[in-house]
């Protein structure tokens, strides 16, 4: 086990993410491609962390799973407004703003 | 390298997993497979001495995160599309897109010259209380505040009321058009 080889899975999740955010357009499904890329995040904070021999890393891997939980509440709550709207969560679709 | 096969058999998983993710069909059958590299991932925090954030990484993620997101995708689901087609037309692209940073990051990663460090030292957990309470405190107070503010935001978000009075106009104007 290496820092290059973590590095490089993370790097992987990471990319695996962004392909799914750019892929879908459900809204839903664009929150759990988030969550692959937070959570390949906060490998690497762990890795560095583990890596540096401080606690620097941990704590700020406690404060990305935190946020990430924040950011899950608000997200599900936008998502239920918008199709509580459109009747349909597709974000293409909302589109109110351009006409 | 034999002690590092456990490793790569879990970093093998959990990229299997997180593309199960990104390719299901059925977003129900992503989020489980969500559960599976988030647990996967606390796995990894142990193997890397942190068994705090894995404990952590257990009960947020699989225990909120997951039901969370099973309930939003159930709440926002009508049978009769079932079918429909959760991808945009943009796929090709994204794959390439996504696949060129990867080659970037990993060439940028084999170059540099990064020490091999063999076994973690597991740090205590009552390290980590006390760095969240002395030199973290500021941050620690606001990550408070903002759990509050988010929890408030999804509250008045989600409530009935507002969303009977405001979106109407909205629906109207959608049928003349």
């Amino acid at each position: 086990m290496t820092v290059q080889a973590l590095l490089l899975l993370t790097s992987g999740l990471f990319c695996i993410g962004i392909y799914g955010l750019l892929s879908h357009r459900n809204a839903i499904a664009m929150l759990l491609s988030t969550e692959l890329m937070i959570n390949a995040v906060t490998i690497n904070l762990v890795t560095f962390s583990q890596f540096s021999g401080g606690v620097t890393g941990q704590v700020f891997a406690i404060f990305t799973i935190a946020l990430t939980v924040a950011e899950v509440v608000v997200g599900l709550a936008i998502v239920i407004l918008l199709f509580r709207w459109r009747r349909e969560i597709a974000v293409d679709s909302a589109n109110d703003l351009r006409h | 390298m034999t002690e590092a096969l456990p490793f790569f058999v879990l970093a093998a998983l959990i990229l299997l997993g997180a593309v199960r993710v990104v390719a299901s069909r059925d977003l129900v059958r992503a989020v489980l497979w969500l559960g599976v590299v988030l647990v996967l991932t606390a796995v990894m925090f142990l193997m890397l001495g942190a068994p705090f954030l894995a404990g952590m990484q257990l009960l947020l993620y699989t225990g909120g995160v997951i039901t969370l997101m099973l309930f939003g995708v159930m709440l926002t689901r009508r049978h009769h599309e079932m079918g429909v087609e959760i991808d945009n037309s943009r796929r090709l692209p994204a794959a390439l897109g996504s696949a060129a940073l990867f080659v970037a990051m990993a060439s940028a990663i084999v170059r540099t010259e990064l020490p091999v460090w063999s076994s973690p030292i597991p740090v205590p957990t009552v390290e980590i209380g006390r760095a969240i309470l002395t030199d973290y405190l500021v941050a620690f107070e606001v990550l408070s505040i903002l759990l509050l503010a988010a929890m408030i935001g999804a509250i008045v978000l989600g409530r009935q009321r507002d969303f009977d009075e405001a979106p109407e106009p909205l629906l109207e104007k959608e049928g003349r058009r």
